[in-house]
């Protein structure tokens, strides 16, 4: 099968199963003592398997169901978000490799602390309605009792007491709160288990490989692939095979009901890669996507912004040194290292350099653009310069109507699929009977919401909004020149304004606060808040991140000033 | 505005809610129908702990939408309310109610009394207990339908007269239809609470059958029990009953004096202050000159003839018999400081005469009495009278000439 090593005795590799579930060479009928963890082939993906405990056997029960476990759902998950990688384009290496080793790499890490008995005694162990259980503090995984409470307001359904006893007759069998066999299990506080899978972590999983391979996908674009569909996530236990029955506390393991967020999965993937005690990643040099020079090409482009102003991102980048190989490449577990957000990092970039040519006081900025409307009233050659206002104008429109667009298809979000899926067996019919319900009342009032295209699932891109020169209504201002707010200074091009404002002048501290700087719409310019707004839409987080940023390297490029003096004028022509 | 990029189940449901109540507040039933849609699916979900939980709302929102979307339909109407009656128990009879007042805004009085008849018979553990005060209300409109079966019975009894074998059998409907509304009427104005309609109802019943006690009895309770909360109407029905019946004077008064007493510018006031006039009894006669006062406290009174011709003959008969002037004293002391521009500005003096002659001569007699020959008013509508040459208003003129010395009486 898919096991590669060497046979021991005759160097083949020609593998077969015992019933046992143990390999032994087919050439040689050499038996070995690895033995497979998981027997379906469904749940390989294409590599070796390592044995971590004892060999499971993987009975089919009666009613069609086997025994699974969690950590197959998860891997099968993985699978399905890395084949639906790859069809966006990612090399099959992530699939294949990279993933497959990061996840091995974690079931051993992790398999080792979570069980050393058989099945049965792990589960039996299990204290259904024992008060004194170790339940999980988060107020998101209460006790199984409560777990498995499903009151409802309508009377239609259980209540609390009447299926708690419903449930404390049947606690002497096992696996009987799960459709996985160790689902309580997991759901338990741990204390050996620190990184218990979640649906989030599998995208901390897929970006940690993007990462590793320097894939051209941030991590806000892989998450907003997955709120676009692109990627399985939200009710991916659908594609589960029949066999694998969910319901219970399965449940709350699988069943996704927000939006991934992007603080969460990067921390995650941060504390995954230490954990995992992998070594530095590759580097990610001026030549990778991820370097902040690409990225704000892409950025200024996708924010239809003119393309001189990536000479400034550049002279950024270098002067604060965030271009360096040792700054951006990620070392696990190395906790002096900055977390780099690249997305946030190259959006926060452009901030900067807007600002220093631009000033965004919600005044210079205007009178430059009528400076620059005035030259380009009465002069018709050579390129037209920027003007700020019409920019404004054109990208406020345009953002106005996507947010727009995006607020109503928060609201239409459909969280729910076609598979249904309940807590038990007794709630199996009333849950059915709710669905039945749902599915009438949908059609119903679906006629009469008129001639309603049904929402297209957009083609993944990676560009949100996209500018072409060709258009003849002048809303393309890749090529508009920034003569307007440069002048020349003993040879060198050095902006107009000879001011700048700091964001913050005292940098917060992280572990105190959480933040580096406290934002407010109200206490800063509007133009500020209108391009970070921009930023913050296209990359789906919120503003006060990338305010964070821009504080962090304005701090960085005026280091020298603000040690110095309180006063502070400067411009880039250094 | 903030913007946020985060999202859960209740966030989005949440935001859903939003966009279909601003579709509702702008009447755009088919884009909130299209947002109901896809707030469906949070049935699915336990929101126990919300005020109001999904279930309520897309019954009432599905209502709204059902009454006023234009491809929508009685059939369409009814089968959402099943649905909605089998999502909550918790619910279902206030659901059945609802459903009842729907069909009897459009007419279907039989399918409403169907639908009445079958939730009565509704029982679920516990809840029937619990939602006994809708079953209540639904046997009492089961009631009112009944009687309503009843007039009809009725009246085709009375268009046909005595003709004859036919009507047996709607008479004996009929005498069924009394039965049964008898009953759950009676039931539900035991309950303190404002029941006008069934109370009518009943009495109504109870007199064509001749229980004129039983019938006294129900108004009584209905307007003096005090576990009832204050209500003008009972007295008023109160009234017609006794007036119909020609009961004694006593009783009229006492139970129009309440009325005075509860809301003064009720128009009943007029007829008792005409009743209470004609009295031999002083203290009935003093009560009267306080009720009119009162009516014309208010605004809505303040151009009604009938009010000014009341109070104006009041004021006369007393001026000429020279007898009880304090009690126009006692009358006027609190009116004194505004009735004179809340009634007799120059104004009003001008508008009244120019609209209405017949108000202006009884407002200025009044007038004329109140704050002498010299006031404004009166000596704006006599002079425009006599050069009209009505001969009433020399008279008037004469009249309150002759009796000045009153008002100085009363003014000082």
């Amino acid at each position: 099968r898919d096991f590669n090593e060497r046979c021991a005795q005759c160097s083949e590799v020609n593998w077969g199963l015992t019933d046992g579930g143990r390999f032994y060479c087919r050439s040689c009928h050499n038996v070995t003592e690895r033995t497979t963890e998981v027997v379906n082939t469904d749940f390989v993906c294409n590599s070796r398997i390592h044995t971590i405990c004892k060999g499971l056997k993987n009975q089919e029960k009666t009613d069609g169901s086997c025994e699974w476990y969690v950590c197959e759902g998860f891997q099968l998950i993985l699978k399905k978000q890395a084949e639906a990688l790859e069809a966006l384009g990612v090399c099959p290496q992530m699939k294949d490799e990279v993933l497959c080793n990061f996840w091995r790499r974690y079931l051993q890490k992790t398999k080792q602390a979570y069980c050393n008995t058989s099945a049965g005694e792990t589960v039996k162990a299990l204290p259904v309605c024992d008060s004194s259980t170790d339940v999980d503090s988060e107020p998101e995984r209460p006790s199984p009792l409560q777990l498995l409470s499903l009151s409802e307001s309508e009377g239609n359904l259980q209540t609390d007491s009447s299926f708690a006893s419903s449930i404390s007759k049947v606690s002497e069998s096992t696996s009987v709160c799960s459709g996985s066999v160790d689902g309580s299990l997991y759901l338990m506080k741990n204390r050996k288990e620190k990184l218990r899978m979640t649906m989030p972590m599998t995208l901390s999983f897929c970006y940690m490989a993007l990462l590793w391979l320097r894939e051209p996908m941030t991590l806000s674009d892989l998450l907003r692939f997955v709120v676009e569909g692109h990627i399985p996530y939200l009710n991916v236990f659908q594609d589960f095979p029949e066999k694998m029955k969910l319901y219970g506390l399965d449940l709350k393991i699988f069943r996704v009901e927000s939006w991934p967020v992007y603080e969460e999965v990067h921390n995650k993937m941060l504390e995954l890669a230490a954990f995992l005690d992998l070594p530095r990643f590759p580097d990610i040099t001026d030549s990778c996507f991820l370097h902040p020079d690409m990225l704000c090409m892409k950025y200024l482009m996708e924010a239809n912004l003119p393309d001189e102003l990536h000479n400034w991102t550049c002279r950024v980048v270098k002067k604060i040194r965030i271009g360096e190989v040792d700054f951006l490449t990620l070392v696990p577990g190395n906790k002096s290292t900055r977390n780099v957000k690249y997305d946030v990092l190259a959006a926060a970039v452009i901030v900067v350099v807007l600002k220093l040519l631009f000033l965004l006081d919600d005044h210079y900025e205007w009178l430059l653009s009528d400076f620059a409307e005035g030259r380009n009233k009465n002069n018709k050659e050579g390129g037209p310069y920027f003007e700020f206002e019409k920019w404004y104008k054109v990208i406020k429109c345009s953002l106005d109507m996507k947010q727009k667009k995006l607020d109503e298809e928060r609201a239409k979000y459909l969280w729910r699929c076609e598979k249904v899926l309940f807590y038990s067996d007794k709630m199996k019919s009333k849950v059915l009977k709710r669905r039945q319900t749902v599915v009438n009342l949908q059609n119903q009032f679906g006629k009469l919401s008129g001639s309603v295209l049904p929402a297209e699932k957009p083609n993944p891109s990676s560009f949100q909004l996209s500018w072409s020169e060709e258009n003849t209504d002048g809303s393309c201002f890749h090529g508009h020149s920034l003569k307007g707010v440069l002048q020349e200074k003993c040879g060198l091009l050095t902006a107009k304004n000879p001011d700048y404002w700091l964001c913050t002048v005292k940098l917060c501290n992280e572990k105190t606060c959480g933040h580096r700087a406290h934002y407010r719409e109200v206490d800063f310019p509007q133009s500020y808040h209108f391009v970070i707004r921009l930023f913050s839409f296209l990359l789906r987080i919120q503003p006060s991140y990338i305010h964070d940023e821009v504080c962090v390297i304005e701090h960085k490029l005026f280091n020298k000033k603000l040690c110095k003096k309180p006063k502070y004028n400067t411009g880039l022509g250094k | 505005s903030s913007h946020e990029y985060k999202l859960n189940f209740k966030k989005s449901k949440e935001m859903c809610l939003s966009y279909i109540q601003d579709a509702m507040l702008q009447k755009q039933w088919k884009k909130a129908a299209e947002f109901l849609t896809f707030y469906m699916e949070s049935l699915e979900k336990d929101f126990a702990r919300e005020y109001l939980s999904p279930s309520e709302m897309i019954w009432r929102i599905g209502t709204e939408i059902l009454c006023h979307h234009s491809h929508s339909s009685m059939k369409e109407f009814n089968s959402f309310t099943e649905q909605m009656k089998s999502l909550g128990v918790k619910r279902y009879l206030k659901v059945c109610l609802e459903h009842t007042f729907h069909l009897l805004c459009n007419g279907l009085i039989d399918e409403a009394y169907q639908n009445l008849s079958l939730s009565e018979s509704w029982r679920s553990g516990d809840q029937t207990g619990i939602q006994d005060k809708e079953m209540k209300l639904i046997k009492a409109y089961r009631g009112l339908l009944d009687y309503y079966n009843w007039s009809k019975q009725k009246n085709i009894l009375l268009e046909h007269g005595q003709d004859g074998f036919e009507d047996l059998s709607v008479e004996q409907e009929m005498h069924g239809s009394f039965r049964k509304a008898a009953v759950d009427l009676k039931e539900i104005i035991k309950i303190p609470g404002v029941w006008d309609l069934f109370v009518k109802c009943y009495v109504d019943l109870l007199e064509f059958y001749g229980d004129h006690n039983e019938a006294r009895q129900v108004l009584n309770e209905y307007a003096y029990n005090s576990k009832f909360p204050t209500n003008p109407n009972a007295h008023v029905y109160l009234y017609q009953f006794l007036k119909r019946h020609g009961e004694s004077k006593k009783s009229l008064v006492s139970a129009l004096k309440i009325l005075h007493d509860v809301v003064p510018s009720h128009e009943l006031m007029i007829d008792f202050n005409i009743m209470l006039q004609k009295s031999k009894k002083r203290k009935r006669r003093r009560l009267g000159l306080e009720v009119i006062f009162a009516v014309l406290d208010y605004a809505g009174w303040k151009e009604n003839v009938k009010a000014w011709s009341c109070l104006a003959r009041q004021l006369k008969q007393i001026v000429i018999s020279e007898k009880h002037l304090d009690w126009i004293k006692q009358e006027w002391n609190s009116r004194k400081d505004w009735w004179p521009a809340f009634h007799f500005s120059r104004y009003s003096a001008k508008r009244n005469w120019q609209e209405n002659a017949c108000l202006s001569y009884e407002k200025a007699l009044v007038a004329g009495i109140l704050l002498g020959k010299d006031c404004r008013y009166f000596k704006y509508v006599s002079h425009q009278g006599c050069k009209a040459q009505v001969k009433r208003f020399r008279i008037l003129k004469k009249f309150v000439n002759k009796h000045n010395p009153v008002y100085l009486r009363i003014s000082g």
